[in-house]
């Protein structure tokens, strides 16, 4: 009886290895067929996140139009970022030719290139880089070789209550001076709005928040070559302190530990909110319909400790896949992305920050979408995340040992120094 | 056995069925039906085999090689799957870490290996801690719904309908629920981030799958309970058991061989517990389980993954044998007592 169950236990348990024997793959190799099918021509398909903001059939058909022997087919993936990246990541190590042209993150290009999983476009797969922006052309580039093709762009941006506050602060200070008397502290439930929150769950908006942090007062995570890590350091703790003092004298409010882009935007869109760091793309829905706010909140760039602050970048770049069969049509639909008319209408149809710097100052764009100069500042000024293979484990110690901090459970110079160990240990690939 | 003897003693044996039969079948085997036997279930251990035992063994195996490397030079992964001895193991059980310059270190805060003995705890506090809740609402709700009264039928289906949710859908109710904003702090009158500090987040998660799984067990000790002859209790009054003693002396031993199944069913659930933290509170604020560690781990590098994986099954592997052992004894203990 006890040796049965004893099988059907074994049985039982296994599953937890098989998820582990399943997950193998040929992460390692850094297989090249690159060269051989650089000149073929063919149809391709295109992988990209679910289309929220619309601008993917404008892409098909501009692009089937004037290639109807190379036509692009779309496969949209889930919208969330952790399902595209294990979608990816299955296709990649099946080496399936199917998937042409990807879309990447920009904290994944490194780890993708890397792993020999997309071309470089260099030689004959060379892409011309000189009208975009060079912040984003950075973030697409990996161990001094261009991997992928900026496709958009991101900064965050400062929202605030156009009727609480008539100018928008451009300093720490201001910014808390300007919630005397006008919100409450700590809490968002109140009928008073509450102070400032931008995204500080523990997951990677905190990385992207607590590096801006980290940044505006000159610190920083890693150093110039963007893997060793540099952020044990006096100017980081002054930066880390100005969220860790938010949570603790109640000018954040403590729910904003469980918040997430979604969640901070939710509170400011209700009116619970005086200031939210956010990305561009909120300025649409908070002038939607059901918003509380609508036509009383403007933006500017993100507050410093004397003057602006700086933002992390976001934004995606396109890659070939090294198992490609048609290079020469992936390519071709690489500069297709960069060319003005389809960057305009992700700007037009799905408000995404364009990559072509002339854009940030067309008169007839501005005009339309204000926000463009402070967008662009943003994007300039702004500072990449860590540019490694490694990024999971590197944002993993960032954003673990922030949040501890954030909590009150480790002080900010222990955060800042466990973070400094957890970085050297994950790009030692411990 | 003759032919004939084999058809009579199948035609003699047939109509009583059951338990009786199954008892005279296991004495009466000769070779020519165990040969018979053993080609009837080879295919099926071949097949178990292949899916369970390949990836079992493979995983083992894996867990003694290196993970990819990185290429300094030309920033490019090297091939891993080189022999790396019992260091997988080392860098989880002792929390070592590799340097850059080939050495160990403790691994620092932040990193995976840091938080392996963590999500040890985590994993077997919420099985002690939700199976005995568990347990102990599972008897009362079955000892409800054992009684006859009227509704019975309705507070039956209702105790089942939340074993009936799918744990995703279970798990994003009651994110919506412990919501700072959500009816939980409402109806308590209290403001905590639920999900965005400690103790609440774990106190969550506890919450949650004792609401989830308690049908559960509620329906597998409800089973034993049916199984109780009534005249055990009209004997026990008689003999001037009162309720309490009643329920001691006989319902627990009686009931006990439906209850240590129901224990070890749960136990082990918990200990695998992946997609209501997963989904509740992400894995932060100390709700990491092992089975989320690994998961995590298998993005950075499958080897190592595999040593935690293989950590994390011996680890189950051994509570749950020690919990058969320790309930097959009771089990036995339990009802000789009460045969007597």
């Amino acid at each position: 009886m006890g040796a049965r169950r004893a099988t059907a236990a074994v049985g039982l348990l296994s599953a937890t290895l098989v998820i582990a024997a399943c997950g193998d793959g040929g992460s390692g190799g850094s297989g090249n067929s690159a060269t051989q099918d650089a000149n073929a021509r063919g149809p391709i398909t295109f992988v990209t996140g679910k289309d929220n903001s619309g601008v993917l059939p404008f892409i098909a058909d501009e692009w089937n139009r004037t290639h109807p022997d190379e036509k692009v087919t779309i496969k949209q993936q889930s919208d969330q970022a952790d399902q595209q990246l294990s979608d990816l990541e299955q296709h990649f190590q099946a080496k399936d030719p199917g998937y042409d042209v990807v879309t990447v993150d920009v904290v994944w290009t490194a780890e993708f290139a890397a792993k020999g999983w997309i071309t470089p476009l260099t030689g004959q797969n060379a892409l011309d880089t000189t009208k975009l922006l060079p912040a984003t052309v950075k973030s697409a580039t990996y161990n001094g070789k261009l991997y992928a093709a900026p496709y958009g762009s991101d900064g965050g941006l400062l929202y605030y209550r156009t009727d609480l506050t008539k100018t928008a602060p451009t300093t720490w200070d201001q910014l808390i001076a300007d919630c005397k008397d006008k919100t409450t502290k700590g809490t968002i439930t109140g009928t008073k709005p509450a102070c400032y929150a931008g995204q500080f769950a523990k997951y990677e908006g905190l990385t992207v928040n607590a590096a801006e942090a980290i940044n505006a007062t000159g610190g920083s995570v890693v150093g110039p070559d963007g893997r060793s890590a540099t952020v044990d350091s006096a100017q980081s703790a002054t930066g880390l302190d100005f969220l860790v003092n938010g949570f603790k004298d109640g000018y954040i409010p403590k729910e904003a530990l469980g918040f997430q882009e979604t969640q901070s935007l939710n509170a400011f869109e209700a009116g619970q909110l005086m200031f939210m760091r956010n990305w561009p793309y909120a300025v649409a829905i908070l002038n939607g319909k059901g918003s509380k706010v609508a036509g009383k909140f403007a933006v500017a760039p993100l507050p410093g400790p004397s003057g602006h602050g700086a933002s992390t970048l976001g934004g995606h770049n396109l890659g070939i896949s090294t198992y490609s069969k048609h290079k020469a049509s992936a390519l071709d639909f690489l500069k297709f992305i960069e060319s003005d008319a389809v960057q305009r209408n992700n700007l037009t149809v799905g408000t995404l920050a364009p990559v072509l710097t002339a854009m940030y100052s067309d008169p007839a764009l501005i005009a339309k979408f204000t926000y463009l100069p402070d967008l662009l500042k943003s994007i300039q000024t702004g500072v990449p995340r860590p540019i490694t293979p490694y990024y999971p484990g590197v944002t993993e110690a960032i954003e673990t040992n922030a949040y501890a901090a954030l909590q009150g459970r480790m002080t900010t110079h222990q955060a800042l120094t466990n973070m400094q160990a957890a970085i050297k240990s994950a790009t030692a690939g411990g | 056995m003759t032919p004939a003897g084999q058809v009579e003693h199948r035609v003699v044996k047939k109509p009583n069925g059951g338990r009786r039969r199954s008892k005279a079948r296991r004495g009466a085997t000769n070779p020519g039906e165990a040969r018979l036997a053993y080609a009837l279930i080879t295919p099926t251990l071949l097949m178990l085999a292949l899916i369970v035992g390949y990836p079992i063994i493979k995983a083992v195996y894996q867990s003694f090689l290196t993970d990819p490397g990185l290429d300094q030079a030309s920033g490019l992964f090297t091939a891993g799957d080189a022999w790396f001895g019992l260091h997988n193991y080392t860098h989880w059980l002792l929390q070592q870490c590799a340097t850059s310059n080939g050495g160990y270190t403790a691994c620092p805060s932040g990193t995976p290996g840091s938080q392996f003995w963590e999500s040890v705890g985590v994993t077997v506090g919420f099985t002690v801690v939700a199976c005995t809740l568990e347990t102990v609402i599972g008897m009362v709700f079955a000892l409800m719904m054992h009684r006859a009264f009227r509704g019975r039928a309705m507070v039956r289906v209702s105790i089942l309908i939340p074993w009936a949710i799918p744990t995703a859908v279970t798990s994003k109710l009651w994110q919506v629920m412990f919501d700072p904003q959500g009816c939980i702090n409402k109806i308590l009158g209290t403001h905590y981030a639920w999900t965005s500090s400690l103790w609440p987040a774990r106190c969550a998660i506890v919450i949650a799958d004792t609401w989830k799984t308690t049908p559960f067990i509620a329906l597998l000790i409800l089973a034993g309970l049916q199984n109780i002859p009534e005249e055990t209790y009209e004997a026990a009054k008689i003999d001037g058991a009162n309720a309490w003693r009643r329920f001691t002396s006989v319902t627990l031993p009686l009931v006990k061989p439906a209850l240590a199944v129901a224990v070890i069913f749960r136990a082990l659930d918990t200990l695998r517990m992946y997609d209501l933290p997963k989904i509740l509170t992400g894995g932060a604020n100390g709700t990491t389980t092992s089975s989320i560690l690994v998961v995590d781990q298998l993005t950075r590098g499958v080897n190592s993954a595999s040593a935690l994986s293989t950590i994390t099954f011996v680890f189950i592997f051994v509570i749950a044998f020690g919990l058969v052992r320790l309930f097959n004894t009771n089990i036995l203990g339990a009802q000789t007592k009460a045969v007597r």
